[in-house]
Protein backbone atom coordinates (compact mmCIF):
# COMPACT_ATOMS: atom_id res chain seq x y z
CA UNK A 1 0.00 0.00 0.00
CA UNK A 2 1.59 3.42 -1.27
CA UNK A 3 0.22 6.08 1.31
CA UNK A 4 -0.33 9.48 1.17
CA UNK A 5 0.64 9.64 3.83
CA UNK A 6 4.28 9.78 4.08
CA UNK A 7 7.00 10.13 0.80
CA UNK A 8 9.58 7.28 -0.38
CA UNK A 9 11.55 7.44 2.66
CA UNK A 10 15.07 9.04 1.87
CA UNK A 11 18.03 7.55 3.60
CA UNK A 12 17.38 8.36 7.30
CA UNK A 13 13.79 7.64 7.30
CA UNK A 14 14.47 4.18 6.28
CA UNK A 15 17.49 3.86 9.22
CA UNK A 16 14.55 5.52 11.39
CA UNK A 17 11.81 2.63 9.48
CA UNK A 18 14.22 -0.11 10.59
CA UNK A 19 14.72 1.01 13.71
CA UNK A 20 10.66 1.10 14.58
CA UNK A 21 10.91 -2.20 12.93
CA UNK A 22 13.37 -3.79 15.26
CA UNK A 23 11.21 -2.29 18.26
CA UNK A 24 8.09 -3.35 16.98
CA UNK A 25 9.59 -6.84 16.63
CA UNK A 26 10.90 -6.88 19.74
CA UNK A 27 7.69 -5.95 21.06
CA UNK A 28 5.24 -8.80 19.62
CA UNK A 29 8.43 -11.16 20.45
CA UNK A 30 8.23 -10.45 24.05
CA UNK A 31 4.23 -10.72 24.06
CA UNK A 32 4.30 -13.91 22.61
CA UNK A 33 7.21 -15.33 24.19
CA UNK A 34 5.58 -14.16 27.52
CA UNK A 35 2.41 -15.91 26.36
CA UNK A 36 3.95 -19.30 24.84
CA UNK A 37 5.89 -19.10 28.53
CA UNK A 38 2.77 -19.08 30.39
CA UNK A 39 1.23 -21.75 28.27
CA UNK A 40 4.38 -23.88 28.80
CA UNK A 41 4.83 -23.36 32.70
CA UNK A 42 1.41 -24.12 33.40
CA UNK A 43 1.47 -27.13 31.86
CA UNK A 44 -1.47 -26.37 28.86
CA UNK A 45 1.41 -27.85 26.23
CA UNK A 46 1.19 -31.31 27.85
CA UNK A 47 -0.01 -34.36 26.16
CA UNK A 48 -2.89 -34.93 28.89
CA UNK A 49 -4.64 -31.86 28.26
CA UNK A 50 -5.18 -32.41 24.38
CA UNK A 51 -5.85 -36.16 24.98
CA UNK A 52 -9.71 -35.28 24.35
CA UNK A 53 -8.98 -34.57 20.63
CA UNK A 54 -7.57 -38.20 19.75
CA UNK A 55 -11.14 -39.43 20.44
CA UNK A 56 -13.58 -39.91 17.40
CA UNK A 57 -16.85 -38.89 19.51
CA UNK A 58 -15.30 -35.89 20.47
CA UNK A 59 -14.69 -34.94 16.83
CA UNK A 60 -18.37 -36.17 15.66
CA UNK A 61 -19.47 -33.80 19.08
CA UNK A 62 -17.67 -30.92 17.23
CA UNK A 63 -19.12 -31.37 13.77
CA UNK A 64 -22.58 -31.69 15.49
CA UNK A 65 -22.46 -28.09 16.96
CA UNK A 66 -20.58 -26.71 13.97
CA UNK A 67 -23.90 -28.26 12.23
CA UNK A 68 -26.06 -26.39 14.69
CA UNK A 69 -24.36 -23.12 14.42
CA UNK A 70 -24.61 -23.03 11.03
CA UNK A 71 -28.04 -24.10 10.80
CA UNK A 72 -29.21 -21.18 13.12
CA UNK A 73 -26.99 -19.21 10.85
CA UNK A 74 -28.30 -19.96 7.52
CA UNK A 75 -31.70 -19.44 8.54
CA UNK A 76 -30.85 -16.33 10.49
CA UNK A 77 -29.05 -15.18 7.34
CA UNK A 78 -32.03 -15.81 5.08
CA UNK A 79 -34.85 -14.39 7.41
CA UNK A 80 -32.28 -11.64 8.21
CA UNK A 81 -32.00 -10.16 4.89
CA UNK A 82 -35.83 -11.14 4.02
CA UNK A 83 -36.37 -8.39 7.41
CA UNK A 84 -34.03 -5.79 6.14
CA UNK A 85 -35.83 -5.75 2.33
CA UNK A 86 -39.24 -5.52 4.13
CA UNK A 87 -38.28 -2.86 6.41
CA UNK A 88 -35.75 -0.64 4.24
CA UNK A 89 -38.73 -0.77 1.71
CA UNK A 90 -41.44 0.09 4.92
CA UNK A 91 -38.63 3.14 5.87
CA UNK A 92 -38.65 4.18 2.45
CA UNK A 93 -42.13 4.36 2.12
CA UNK A 94 -44.71 7.60 0.71
CA UNK A 95 -47.12 6.69 3.32
CA UNK A 96 -46.02 8.49 6.67
CA UNK A 97 -48.46 5.81 8.71
CA UNK A 98 -46.16 3.26 6.98
CA UNK A 99 -43.25 5.21 7.41
CA UNK A 100 -43.02 6.54 10.94
CA UNK A 101 -43.91 2.83 12.95
CA UNK A 102 -41.44 1.15 10.48
CA UNK A 103 -38.20 3.57 11.55
CA UNK A 104 -39.77 3.25 15.26
CA UNK A 105 -39.02 -0.79 14.77
CA UNK A 106 -35.84 -0.34 13.35
CA UNK A 107 -34.61 1.92 15.46
CA UNK A 108 -35.81 -0.39 18.42
CA UNK A 109 -34.66 -3.55 17.26
CA UNK A 110 -31.37 -1.72 16.54
CA UNK A 111 -30.92 -0.72 20.02
CA UNK A 112 -31.74 -3.56 22.17
CA UNK A 113 -28.59 -6.10 22.39
CA UNK A 114 -28.81 -9.15 20.75
CA UNK A 115 -28.03 -11.14 23.78
CA UNK A 116 -31.44 -9.19 25.59
CA UNK A 117 -33.52 -10.32 22.53
CA UNK A 118 -32.24 -13.85 23.12
CA UNK A 119 -33.08 -13.87 26.60
CA UNK A 120 -36.28 -12.11 26.08
CA UNK A 121 -37.57 -14.77 23.49
CA UNK A 122 -36.31 -17.75 25.66
CA UNK A 123 -36.69 -16.69 29.14
CA UNK A 124 -39.32 -14.09 28.89
CA UNK A 125 -41.88 -15.64 26.43
CA UNK A 126 -42.70 -18.75 29.03
CA UNK A 127 -43.95 -16.05 31.31
CA UNK A 128 -47.33 -15.60 29.10
CA UNK A 129 -47.05 -19.09 27.83
CA UNK A 130 -44.96 -19.67 24.82
CA UNK A 131 -42.55 -22.27 24.69
CA UNK A 132 -39.48 -21.47 22.39
CA UNK A 133 -36.97 -24.07 21.19
CA UNK A 134 -33.32 -22.22 22.16
CA UNK A 135 -32.63 -22.89 18.47
CA UNK A 136 -36.08 -20.33 17.83
CA UNK A 137 -34.58 -18.19 19.83
CA UNK A 138 -31.32 -18.02 18.32
CA UNK A 139 -32.38 -17.57 15.30
CA UNK A 140 -35.46 -15.17 15.73
CA UNK A 141 -32.99 -12.72 18.06
CA UNK A 142 -30.36 -12.57 15.11
CA UNK A 143 -33.11 -12.26 12.61
CA UNK A 144 -35.04 -9.48 14.89
CA UNK A 145 -31.35 -7.73 14.96
CA UNK A 146 -29.78 -8.05 12.20
CA UNK A 147 -32.35 -7.59 9.48
CA UNK A 148 -32.62 -3.62 11.57
CA UNK A 149 -29.22 -3.58 10.40
CA UNK A 150 -29.46 -4.41 7.13
CA UNK A 151 -32.49 -2.22 6.68
CA UNK A 152 -30.13 0.59 7.12
CA UNK A 153 -27.56 -0.66 5.01
CA UNK A 154 -30.20 -0.89 2.31
CA UNK A 155 -31.34 2.49 2.90
CA UNK A 156 -28.31 3.75 2.81
CA UNK A 157 -27.42 1.79 -0.19
CA UNK A 158 -30.59 3.83 -2.49
CA UNK A 159 -30.03 7.07 -1.08
CA UNK A 160 -26.48 6.50 -2.14
CA UNK A 161 -27.91 6.42 -5.66
CA UNK A 162 -27.49 9.21 -8.10
CA UNK A 163 -31.50 10.69 -7.72
CA UNK A 164 -31.23 10.72 -11.60
CA UNK A 165 -32.07 7.00 -11.46
CA UNK A 166 -34.87 7.50 -10.11
CA UNK A 167 -36.33 10.18 -12.12
CA UNK A 168 -35.30 8.56 -15.21
CA UNK A 169 -37.31 5.63 -13.98
CA UNK A 170 -40.47 7.75 -13.66
CA UNK A 171 -39.87 9.19 -16.68
CA UNK A 172 -40.10 6.23 -18.68
CA UNK A 173 -43.51 5.61 -17.12
CA UNK A 174 -42.58 3.02 -14.12
CA UNK A 175 -44.95 3.42 -10.84
CA UNK A 176 -43.11 3.56 -7.35
CA UNK A 177 -43.15 -0.42 -7.61
CA UNK A 178 -41.38 -0.64 -10.50
CA UNK A 179 -39.10 1.98 -9.71
CA UNK A 180 -38.05 0.28 -6.33
CA UNK A 181 -37.76 -3.27 -7.68
CA UNK A 182 -36.51 -3.27 -10.71
CA UNK A 183 -34.10 0.47 -10.69
CA UNK A 184 -33.08 1.06 -7.28
CA UNK A 185 -32.99 -2.49 -5.39
CA UNK A 186 -30.66 -4.21 -7.67
CA UNK A 187 -28.08 -1.12 -7.91
CA UNK A 188 -28.62 -1.05 -3.84
CA UNK A 189 -27.94 -4.31 -3.24
CA UNK A 190 -24.85 -4.90 -5.64
CA UNK A 191 -23.77 -2.02 -4.29
CA UNK A 192 -23.97 -2.86 -0.66
CA UNK A 193 -22.85 -6.42 -1.49
CA UNK A 194 -19.57 -6.50 0.71
CA UNK A 195 -21.60 -4.72 3.66
CA UNK A 196 -24.21 -7.30 3.60
CA UNK A 197 -21.66 -10.14 3.85
CA UNK A 198 -20.19 -8.06 6.57
CA UNK A 199 -23.05 -7.92 8.66
CA UNK A 200 -23.50 -11.72 7.83
CA UNK A 201 -19.79 -12.41 9.20
CA UNK A 202 -21.23 -10.54 12.38
CA UNK A 203 -24.29 -12.83 12.39
CA UNK A 204 -22.15 -15.65 12.20
CA UNK A 205 -19.91 -14.43 15.51
CA UNK A 206 -23.62 -13.74 16.99
CA UNK A 207 -24.73 -17.12 16.82
CA UNK A 208 -21.62 -17.50 19.70
CA UNK A 209 -24.52 -16.03 22.31
CA UNK A 210 -26.88 -18.98 22.28
CA UNK A 211 -24.53 -20.96 24.29
CA UNK A 212 -25.84 -18.61 27.32
CA UNK A 213 -29.20 -19.98 26.50
CA UNK A 214 -28.18 -23.38 26.41
CA UNK A 215 -28.55 -23.97 22.54
CA UNK A 216 -26.40 -26.42 21.51
CA UNK A 217 -23.61 -24.87 19.46
CA UNK A 218 -19.80 -24.86 19.25
CA UNK A 219 -19.17 -22.76 21.56
CA UNK A 220 -21.59 -24.55 23.88
CA UNK A 221 -19.84 -27.61 22.80
CA UNK A 222 -16.30 -25.78 23.76
CA UNK A 223 -17.57 -25.35 27.66
CA UNK A 224 -18.56 -28.94 27.67
CA UNK A 225 -15.04 -30.02 26.49
CA UNK A 226 -13.34 -28.08 28.68
CA UNK A 227 -15.37 -29.74 32.00
CA UNK A 228 -13.62 -32.95 30.60
CA UNK A 229 -10.74 -35.45 32.53
CA UNK A 230 -7.49 -32.96 32.87
CA UNK A 231 -9.86 -29.39 32.19
CA UNK A 232 -8.55 -29.05 28.60
CA UNK A 233 -10.13 -25.06 28.91
CA UNK A 234 -7.53 -23.30 26.45
CA UNK A 235 -7.00 -25.77 24.42
CA UNK A 236 -10.98 -26.54 23.43
CA UNK A 237 -11.15 -22.72 23.20
CA UNK A 238 -8.01 -22.52 20.84
CA UNK A 239 -9.43 -25.30 18.63
CA UNK A 240 -13.33 -23.86 18.95
CA UNK A 241 -11.70 -20.50 17.82
CA UNK A 242 -9.80 -21.93 15.12
CA UNK A 243 -12.51 -23.23 13.24
CA UNK A 244 -14.53 -19.58 14.23
CA UNK A 245 -11.87 -17.77 12.45
CA UNK A 246 -11.86 -20.16 9.50
CA UNK A 247 -15.47 -19.80 8.80
CA UNK A 248 -15.43 -15.93 9.17
CA UNK A 249 -12.53 -15.56 7.69
CA UNK A 250 -14.21 -17.61 4.68
CA UNK A 251 -17.08 -15.44 4.57
CA UNK A 252 -14.89 -12.44 4.35
CA UNK A 253 -12.89 -13.50 1.47
CA UNK A 254 -15.95 -13.91 -0.09
CA UNK A 255 -16.74 -10.19 0.81
CA UNK A 256 -13.50 -9.26 -0.70
CA UNK A 257 -13.85 -10.97 -3.85
CA UNK A 258 -17.35 -9.74 -4.61
CA UNK A 259 -15.41 -6.20 -4.23
CA UNK A 260 -12.91 -6.84 -6.65
CA UNK A 261 -15.46 -8.18 -8.92
CA UNK A 262 -17.65 -5.16 -8.99
CA UNK A 263 -14.83 -3.04 -9.00
CA UNK A 264 -15.00 -2.62 -12.74
CA UNK A 265 -17.68 -0.16 -12.55
CA UNK A 266 -16.55 3.28 -11.61
CA UNK A 267 -19.81 4.38 -10.55
CA UNK A 268 -19.95 1.57 -7.68
CA UNK A 269 -16.88 2.08 -6.60
CA UNK A 270 -17.74 5.26 -4.34
CA UNK A 271 -20.04 3.25 -2.93
CA UNK A 272 -18.64 0.44 -1.74
CA UNK A 273 -16.31 2.90 -0.44
CA UNK A 274 -18.83 3.33 2.49
CA UNK A 275 -18.16 -0.12 3.55
CA UNK A 276 -14.85 0.97 5.18
CA UNK A 277 -12.58 -0.96 2.88
CA UNK A 278 -12.18 0.09 -0.60
CA UNK A 279 -10.34 3.73 -0.67
CA UNK A 280 -12.72 6.41 -2.65
CA UNK A 281 -9.49 7.46 -4.05
CA UNK A 282 -8.92 4.50 -6.19
CA UNK A 283 -11.23 5.90 -9.20
CA UNK A 284 -9.99 9.42 -10.20
CA UNK A 285 -13.07 9.69 -11.62
CA UNK A 286 -15.09 9.56 -8.47
CA UNK A 287 -16.72 12.97 -8.06
CA UNK A 288 -16.92 15.01 -4.85
CA UNK A 289 -20.99 13.88 -4.28
CA UNK A 290 -19.34 10.70 -4.53
CA UNK A 291 -17.32 11.34 -1.78
CA UNK A 292 -19.69 12.79 -0.22
CA UNK A 293 -22.16 10.18 -0.66
CA UNK A 294 -19.30 7.35 0.77
CA UNK A 295 -18.45 9.84 3.42
CA UNK A 296 -22.22 10.51 4.72
CA UNK A 297 -23.08 6.90 4.68
CA UNK A 298 -20.02 5.20 6.68
CA UNK A 299 -21.05 7.06 9.62
CA UNK A 300 -24.54 5.71 9.14
CA UNK A 301 -23.82 2.42 9.57
CA UNK A 302 -20.34 1.42 9.55
CA UNK A 303 -19.70 -1.19 12.44
CA UNK A 304 -22.81 -0.69 13.75
CA UNK A 305 -23.92 -4.03 13.90
CA UNK A 306 -20.23 -5.59 15.72
CA UNK B 1 -42.63 -0.94 38.37
CA UNK B 2 -42.48 -3.11 41.18
CA UNK B 3 -39.74 -5.15 39.60
CA UNK B 4 -37.87 -1.87 39.96
CA UNK B 5 -38.56 -0.38 43.91
CA UNK B 6 -38.70 -4.01 44.83
CA UNK B 7 -35.18 -4.69 44.05
CA UNK B 8 -33.22 -1.06 43.42
CA UNK B 9 -30.33 -2.54 45.11
CA UNK B 10 -29.58 -5.48 42.42
CA UNK B 11 -30.41 -2.87 39.86
CA UNK B 12 -27.88 -0.41 40.83
CA UNK B 13 -25.46 -2.91 41.14
CA UNK B 14 -26.09 -3.99 38.04
CA UNK B 15 -26.34 -0.65 36.26
CA UNK B 16 -22.80 0.37 37.44
CA UNK B 17 -21.40 -2.54 36.42
CA UNK B 18 -22.80 -2.36 33.09
CA UNK B 19 -21.55 1.19 32.92
CA UNK B 20 -18.23 0.67 34.51
CA UNK B 21 -17.17 -2.35 31.94
CA UNK B 22 -18.63 0.37 29.43
CA UNK B 23 -16.29 3.11 30.64
CA UNK B 24 -13.05 0.82 31.04
CA UNK B 25 -13.51 -1.58 28.36
CA UNK B 26 -13.78 1.86 26.02
CA UNK B 27 -10.63 3.20 27.24
CA UNK B 28 -8.95 0.05 26.89
CA UNK B 29 -10.27 -0.10 23.28
CA UNK B 30 -9.79 3.53 22.51
CA UNK B 31 -6.21 3.28 23.82
CA UNK B 32 -5.11 -0.11 22.14
CA UNK B 33 -7.60 0.80 19.39
CA UNK B 34 -5.05 4.39 18.44
CA UNK B 35 -1.86 1.71 18.95
CA UNK B 36 -3.03 -0.54 16.68
CA UNK B 37 -4.91 2.13 13.75
CA UNK B 38 -1.05 3.97 13.89
CA UNK B 39 0.36 0.55 13.01
CA UNK B 40 -2.18 -0.11 10.18
CA UNK B 41 -1.18 2.81 8.58
CA UNK B 42 2.46 3.15 9.61
CA UNK B 43 5.29 3.14 7.00
CA UNK B 44 7.12 -0.02 8.79
CA UNK B 45 5.88 -2.92 6.66
CA UNK B 46 6.40 -5.28 10.09
CA UNK B 47 4.10 -2.82 12.28
CA UNK B 48 1.38 -3.07 9.47
CA UNK B 49 1.48 -6.98 9.37
CA UNK B 50 1.72 -6.73 12.98
CA UNK B 51 -1.54 -4.94 12.82
CA UNK B 52 -3.23 -6.70 10.36
CA UNK B 53 -2.98 -10.24 11.71
CA UNK B 54 -4.39 -8.25 15.23
CA UNK B 55 -7.08 -7.28 13.24
CA UNK B 56 -8.44 -10.07 11.12
CA UNK B 57 -7.41 -12.49 14.22
CA UNK B 58 -9.72 -10.96 16.85
CA UNK B 59 -12.34 -9.04 14.83
CA UNK B 60 -13.34 -12.96 13.39
CA UNK B 61 -13.61 -14.42 16.63
CA UNK B 62 -16.79 -14.30 18.36
CA UNK B 63 -16.81 -11.96 21.53
CA UNK B 64 -18.23 -14.51 23.35
CA UNK B 65 -14.97 -16.56 22.38
CA UNK B 66 -12.77 -13.87 23.67
CA UNK B 67 -14.90 -13.85 27.11
CA UNK B 68 -14.06 -17.44 27.06
CA UNK B 69 -10.77 -17.16 27.11
CA UNK B 70 -10.37 -14.54 29.31
CA UNK B 71 -12.94 -15.39 32.18
CA UNK B 72 -12.36 -19.17 31.88
CA UNK B 73 -8.64 -19.65 30.09
CA UNK B 74 -6.75 -16.36 32.60
CA UNK B 75 -6.84 -18.48 35.76
CA UNK B 76 -5.34 -21.65 34.08
CA UNK B 77 -2.25 -19.66 33.33
CA UNK B 78 -1.23 -19.22 37.33
CA UNK B 79 -0.70 -15.61 36.78
CA UNK B 80 -1.68 -13.18 39.54
CA UNK B 81 -5.74 -13.24 40.59
CA UNK B 82 -8.12 -11.03 39.06
CA UNK B 83 -11.91 -10.66 38.84
CA UNK B 84 -14.34 -11.51 36.62
CA UNK B 85 -15.20 -8.20 36.30
CA UNK B 86 -11.70 -6.84 35.48
CA UNK B 87 -10.82 -9.90 33.01
CA UNK B 88 -14.28 -9.03 30.77
CA UNK B 89 -13.14 -5.74 30.92
CA UNK B 90 -9.98 -6.30 29.22
CA UNK B 91 -11.49 -9.27 26.28
CA UNK B 92 -14.16 -6.77 25.88
CA UNK B 93 -11.51 -3.65 25.51
CA UNK B 94 -9.60 -6.08 23.27
CA UNK B 95 -11.90 -7.44 21.38
CA UNK B 96 -13.60 -3.93 20.42
CA UNK B 97 -9.93 -1.74 19.88
CA UNK B 98 -9.75 -3.99 16.20
CA UNK B 99 -13.29 -1.92 15.48
CA UNK B 100 -11.43 1.50 16.62
CA UNK B 101 -8.35 0.77 14.74
CA UNK B 102 -10.36 0.38 11.58
CA UNK B 103 -12.51 3.25 12.01
CA UNK B 104 -9.71 5.25 12.13
CA UNK B 105 -8.35 3.68 9.24
CA UNK B 106 -11.49 4.25 6.97
CA UNK B 107 -11.10 8.27 8.35
CA UNK B 108 -7.89 8.73 7.53
CA UNK B 109 -8.94 7.20 4.09
CA UNK B 110 -11.60 9.57 3.98
CA UNK B 111 -9.54 12.63 3.84
CA UNK B 112 -8.90 13.59 -0.25
CA UNK B 113 -5.29 12.72 -1.58
CA UNK B 114 -4.93 16.22 -2.59
CA UNK B 115 -5.19 17.96 0.92
CA UNK B 116 -2.45 15.61 1.65
CA UNK B 117 -0.46 16.48 -2.10
CA UNK B 118 -1.02 20.43 -1.14
CA UNK B 119 0.28 20.23 2.18
CA UNK B 120 3.60 18.44 1.31
CA UNK B 121 3.59 20.87 -2.17
CA UNK B 122 3.73 23.89 0.49
CA UNK B 123 6.63 22.49 2.48
CA UNK B 124 4.77 20.86 5.49
CA UNK B 125 6.96 17.84 7.22
CA UNK B 126 4.97 14.40 7.98
CA UNK B 127 4.46 15.63 11.73
CA UNK B 128 2.39 18.79 10.37
CA UNK B 129 0.65 17.62 7.47
CA UNK B 130 -0.90 15.38 10.26
CA UNK B 131 -1.41 17.33 13.11
CA UNK B 132 -2.81 20.03 10.43
CA UNK B 133 -3.95 19.20 7.55
CA UNK B 134 -4.83 15.22 8.10
CA UNK B 135 -5.88 14.48 11.48
CA UNK B 136 -8.71 17.69 11.52
CA UNK B 137 -10.27 16.49 8.86
CA UNK B 138 -9.96 12.55 9.76
CA UNK B 139 -11.23 13.66 13.13
CA UNK B 140 -14.49 14.64 11.81
CA UNK B 141 -15.17 12.01 9.71
CA UNK B 142 -14.37 9.34 12.32
CA UNK B 143 -16.75 10.80 15.26
CA UNK B 144 -19.95 9.46 13.87
CA UNK B 145 -18.96 5.54 13.34
CA UNK B 146 -16.83 5.87 16.44
CA UNK B 147 -19.57 6.92 18.50
CA UNK B 148 -21.44 3.68 16.15
CA UNK B 149 -18.56 1.44 17.55
CA UNK B 150 -19.04 2.68 21.13
CA UNK B 151 -22.62 1.62 21.16
CA UNK B 152 -22.03 -1.51 19.99
CA UNK B 153 -19.60 -1.64 22.86
CA UNK B 154 -22.30 -0.49 25.12
CA UNK B 155 -24.54 -3.24 23.81
CA UNK B 156 -21.69 -5.62 23.95
CA UNK B 157 -21.73 -5.45 27.70
CA UNK B 158 -24.48 -7.90 27.93
CA UNK B 159 -22.26 -10.96 26.72
CA UNK B 160 -20.85 -10.37 30.14
CA UNK B 161 -24.00 -11.94 31.53
CA UNK B 162 -22.97 -15.23 30.14
CA UNK B 163 -19.24 -15.28 32.59
CA UNK B 164 -20.92 -14.26 35.95
CA UNK B 165 -20.23 -11.05 35.87
CA UNK B 166 -23.77 -9.00 36.94
CA UNK B 167 -24.80 -6.84 34.60
CA UNK B 168 -27.94 -5.55 33.88
CA UNK B 169 -28.36 -8.63 30.97
CA UNK B 170 -27.31 -11.07 34.00
CA UNK B 171 -30.32 -9.57 36.22
CA UNK B 172 -33.04 -12.13 35.72
CA UNK B 173 -31.13 -14.65 36.85
CA UNK B 174 -29.70 -12.73 39.86
CA UNK B 175 -33.38 -11.41 40.84
CA UNK B 176 -35.13 -14.88 39.82
CA UNK B 177 -32.53 -17.31 42.11
CA UNK B 178 -32.77 -15.02 44.66
CA UNK B 179 -35.82 -15.54 46.88
CA UNK B 180 -38.38 -13.52 47.92
CA UNK B 181 -37.59 -10.86 44.99
CA UNK B 182 -40.75 -9.28 42.98
CA UNK B 183 -40.98 -9.46 39.00
CA UNK B 184 -41.04 -12.22 36.57
CA UNK B 185 -38.15 -12.89 33.50
CA UNK B 186 -40.29 -11.13 31.07
CA UNK B 187 -40.64 -8.30 33.07
CA UNK B 188 -37.01 -7.57 34.25
CA UNK B 189 -36.08 -8.82 30.35
CA UNK B 190 -38.31 -5.86 28.97
CA UNK B 191 -37.28 -3.31 31.98
CA UNK B 192 -33.65 -3.95 30.72
CA UNK B 193 -34.38 -3.43 26.76
CA UNK B 194 -35.97 -0.28 28.46
CA UNK B 195 -32.79 0.83 29.90
CA UNK B 196 -30.77 -0.15 27.12
CA UNK B 197 -32.70 1.67 24.25
CA UNK B 198 -32.80 4.31 26.43
CA UNK B 199 -28.70 4.50 26.86
CA UNK B 200 -28.32 4.00 23.27
CA UNK B 201 -30.92 6.32 21.95
CA UNK B 202 -29.38 9.13 23.70
CA UNK B 203 -25.67 8.13 22.24
CA UNK B 204 -26.97 8.31 18.94
CA UNK B 205 -28.78 11.31 19.43
CA UNK B 206 -25.10 12.80 20.52
CA UNK B 207 -24.02 11.09 17.70
CA UNK B 208 -26.43 12.93 14.88
CA UNK B 209 -25.67 16.50 16.97
CA UNK B 210 -21.79 15.86 16.27
CA UNK B 211 -22.02 14.60 12.88
CA UNK B 212 -24.10 17.82 12.17
CA UNK B 213 -22.32 20.30 13.93
CA UNK B 214 -18.76 18.84 12.26
CA UNK B 215 -20.17 18.04 8.58
CA UNK B 216 -17.53 18.79 6.22
CA UNK B 217 -18.68 20.22 3.04
CA UNK B 218 -16.47 18.78 0.42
Amino acid sequence: MTSVLYDVPGPRAIARNRILAVITVVLVVAVIGFMVYRLWESGQFEASKWRVFTFTAVWMGILKALGNTLAAFALAAVLSIVLGLVLAVGRLSDHAWVRIPVTWITELLRAIPVLVLMMLLYYGLPVVGVRMDPYWAVVLALMAYNGSVLAEVFRAGIEALPSGQKEAGYAIGLRKNGVMRLILFPQAVRAMLPVIVAQLVVTMKDTALGFIITYPELLYYAKLLSSQQGRPILQSAFVIGGIYIVMCLILSGIAKWIEVKTRHSAKLTAYTAAGGEADPRIHEGSTVTEVIAAQKSLGKFDSQGM
Amino acid sequence: MDVIFGNLDLWSEALTNTLMVFVFGGIIALVLGIIVGAMRVSPVPIARAVGTVYVNLVRNTPLTLVFFFFVFGYPQLGLPDMSNTVLGILAIGIYTATYVAEVLRAGINTVPVGQAEAARAIGLPFGQVMTLIIMPQAFRSVVPPMMSVFIALLKNTTVAAGFAISELAALRATINDAPGRPGNPMEVLLWVAVVFVALVLLMSWGQRTLENKWRIAR
